[in-house]
């Protein structure tokens, strides 16, 4: 080992994150680690050893749980990919990428995948907007400020079970909405919101933007309290209207944040099981078009007694998500600064 | 946090002169005071929008079947309290309310104390492999819970911990902890060196320190950490949806979607029992909703 000094430079660098929050103080380069230079002067051989203890000791029980809990499951997944086996007993039959080319070539797939894509340029599209209006609109000092940004993070805090029942009785065909419509003499637009396979797909992304939108706005709303507001002013003393303002000095700075919250959407959209579940359920998600990669690796994995079968889903949804997460550091956060992508994802990743 | 939750609370408080501390110094108080009436009735959308379905499951536990049947949009017209106190009395409800805490506490507890154990290893001493531990963790993110679901199942069934919360807790424990060092590695990192030069010339080693100084100084990214790990325990359905058979064991989102199926002719006393159950997670959220906010705006800097 050499001396600890040494490493210093070398060492990797913990983004700062989510700390400082916030226009591009969100995704700050990483500090530099502050090493206690009382301890590593006196490196004799005991304290060294001293140091392995001590690491080991930190270190130890999150590896191990991290390792085993985490890690370990993917690469089952990944091995039980190639196996035609029920979960029981020893993976025996080995059948090579058989599993890979019926995922590849099974239209009930293909279906899923459509309906995950479809989700992610959705939610991009029309909760990125809408949130983004939100949160320039709340930027700034209102009466019950704390009140209304709590109001608005409800959605978030509740568990998609409720949120699934409850949506699920408002929109079922004689629900809560569909009467609702009635009473306003608008029953013409009533609809069987949920089975109906052209609508319930916009069901779904209602849903799923009624839930998540509150959490942009207040990643958003974190991300503009980052900016000084002596910039605006400044430009507002310059003679810039209100609107000049924020498309061209608060919007850019915003960047950052902005592409991280489209990172985590995507992502989220790419996983989506717990509303369509919840909602829809295993057959009718089929039917009414809204199954997911994810659920459809529960229908046809463990709920048809196929583990070798559901753990090739997954790692197909893994290597799909993760290429387009690579795509996007590439091409998105790269302007970005390195570590900014870790740092920004642990705001949430249950974001959709 | 203290930083991060004054302006909060200032901004709350200031209400009254908020007008004049407004971000736009330009316009006419008048037309400041319509563009204010707009942003309120905007808000007021938002929230009504917001808090529509939530208000349809919770008075709609007020009210009887037939009512619901009849008008499955109407106000209550007799207040029905009977549902909530049938489920309030029911055993299975407090069973699941009680599995859900054990899960969720226990869950935050060890995320955090192993977190901040790993945190401060990886911001405070310098070792060959930091990196490529750290990385380990942060490439954690790119694991979400739905792609190792299946085989994670078998693991658990392998170490015969299904049908028990142990079985959830474990993995939830190791899915927050990406996340939490993520968060916690800056904040300690954030600490001066300097405290610890001073506790080393007093004669406190590197854990001492851990355990008298950084344990006390991170409470406010612990609190930031806790609460998330918390709300993702307490609301996580599809981890005990594979680990969890027994109704015994069953935490509540689990359970309400159980009730739901089985009494779903009795619409009312669902909706009652789903109101019941996000009870826990609103006063939860509520009470430390500025944590959150403030530990996403930015909690210490530096």
């Amino acid at each position: 080992m050499t001396s600890v000094r040494d490493e210093i430079s070398t060492g990797p660098s913990a983004p700062e994150g989510i700390g400082t929050g916030g226009g591009g103080a969100l995704l700050t380069p990483p500090p530099t680690p502050r090493t206690d230079r009382a301890v590593s002067v006196r490196s004799d051989r005991v304290s060294r050893w001293m140091t392995r203890a001590e690491l080991a000791l930190l270190l130890g029980p999150a590896l191990i749980v991290f390792v085993g809990f985490v890690i370990l499951p993917v690469l089952m997944a990944a091995y039980y990919g190639f196996f035609s086996w029920s979960g029981f007993g020893p993976a025996t039959d080995f059948i090579g990428l058989r599993n890979y080319v019926t995922i590849l070539s099974d239209p009930d797939f293909h279906e899923a995948l459509g309906h995950n894509a479809f989700i992610v340029v959705a939610s991009l599209v029309l909760q990125g907007p809408v949130s983004l209006a939100l949160a320039l609109l709340l930027n700034r000092r209102l009466r019950f400020q704390s009140l209304i940004r709590v109001l608005i993070f409800v959605p978030y805090v509740i568990a998609e079970v409720v949120v699934g029942i409850g949506w699920g009785l408002i929109l079922q065909s004689a629900g809560g909405l569909n009467s609702m419509l009635d009473k306003l003499g608008l029953g013409a637009i009533a609809a069987d919101w949920l089975s109906d396979p052209a609508i319930a797909i916009w069901t779904l992304l209602i849903i799923i933007s009624w839930k998540y939108i509150g959490f942009a706005v207040i990643l958003f709303l974190a991300g503009l309290q980052g900016i000084p507001d002596e910039l605006s002013e400044a430009a507002a003393i310059d003679g810039a209207s209100y609107w000049q303002v924020q498309r061209y000095i608060v919007l850019p700075l915003l960047g950052p944040t902005i592409r991280i919250w489209a990172f985590l959407s995507i992502i989220g959209s790419l996983q989506l099981f717990d509303l369509v579940w919840i909602v829809w359920g295993q057959f009718a998600s089929s039917t009414a078009g809204t199954s997911t990669m994810a659920t459809y690796m529960v229908s046809n994995g463990r709920n048809a007694g196929s583990y070798g079968y559901g753990s090739a889903v997954a790692v197909v949804m893994f290597l799909i998500s993760l290429a387009v997460a690579l795509v996007y550091q590439r091409f998105v956060l790269s302007r970005d600064t390195a570590g900014a992508l870790t740092g920004a994802s642990a705001l949430g990743r249950k974001t959709r | 946090m203290t930083t991060a939750s004054l302006p909060a609370r200032t901004a709350s408080r200031g209400s009254g002169t908020g007008a004049e501390l407004g971000r736009r110094p330009s316009g006419l108080p008048g037309q400041r005071r319509s563009t204010n009436l707009v942003i309120y009735f905007v808000a007021l959308i938002l929230i009504g929008l917001t808090l529509a379905p939530v208000a349809y499951i919770i008075l709609g536990g007020f009210r009887t079947n037939s009512e619901i049947t009849v008008d499955p949009s109407g106000f209550p017209s007799s207040w029905q309290w009977s549902n909530y106190t049938d489920v309030l009395g029911s055993g299975t409800f407090w069973t699941q309310v009680g599995n859900s805490t054990i899960a969720a506490v226990a869950t935050t507890l060890f995320v955090v104390a192993l977190g901040l154990m790993a945190a401060y290893a990886l911001s405070r001493y310098a070792f060959r492999g930091r990196g490529a531990i750290y990385a380990l963790f942060t490439a954690g993110l790119m694991f979400p819970m739905t792609v190792a679901i299946t085989p994670l199942y078998i693991l658990v069934r392998s170490i015969g911990l299904t049908n028990t919360l142990g079985g959830v807790i474990v993995p939830q424990i190791a899915f927050a902890l990406p996340i939490t060092i993520i968060i916690l590695v800056p904040f300690l990192a954030a600490i001066p060196s300097e405290l610890q030069e001073a506790a080393a010339i007093d004669g406190l080693g590197r854990l001492g320190f851990f355990f008298r100084m950084v344990v006390r100084l991170a409470i406010p990214g612990v609190i930031t950490v806790g609460i998330l790990a918390f709300v993702a325990s307490w609301n996580s359905y599809m981890l005990p949806l594979f680990i969890l058979n027994s109704e015994s064991a069953y935490t509540l989102p689990l359970g309400t979607q159980a009730f739901a199926s089985r009494y779903a002719v009795d619409t009312s006393k669902v909706l009652a029992f789903t109101s019941l159950s996000m009870i826990p997670a609103l006063i939860f959220f509520s009470l430390f909703e500025r944590r959150i906010v403030g530990g996403l705006t930015g909690a210490v800097k530096g």
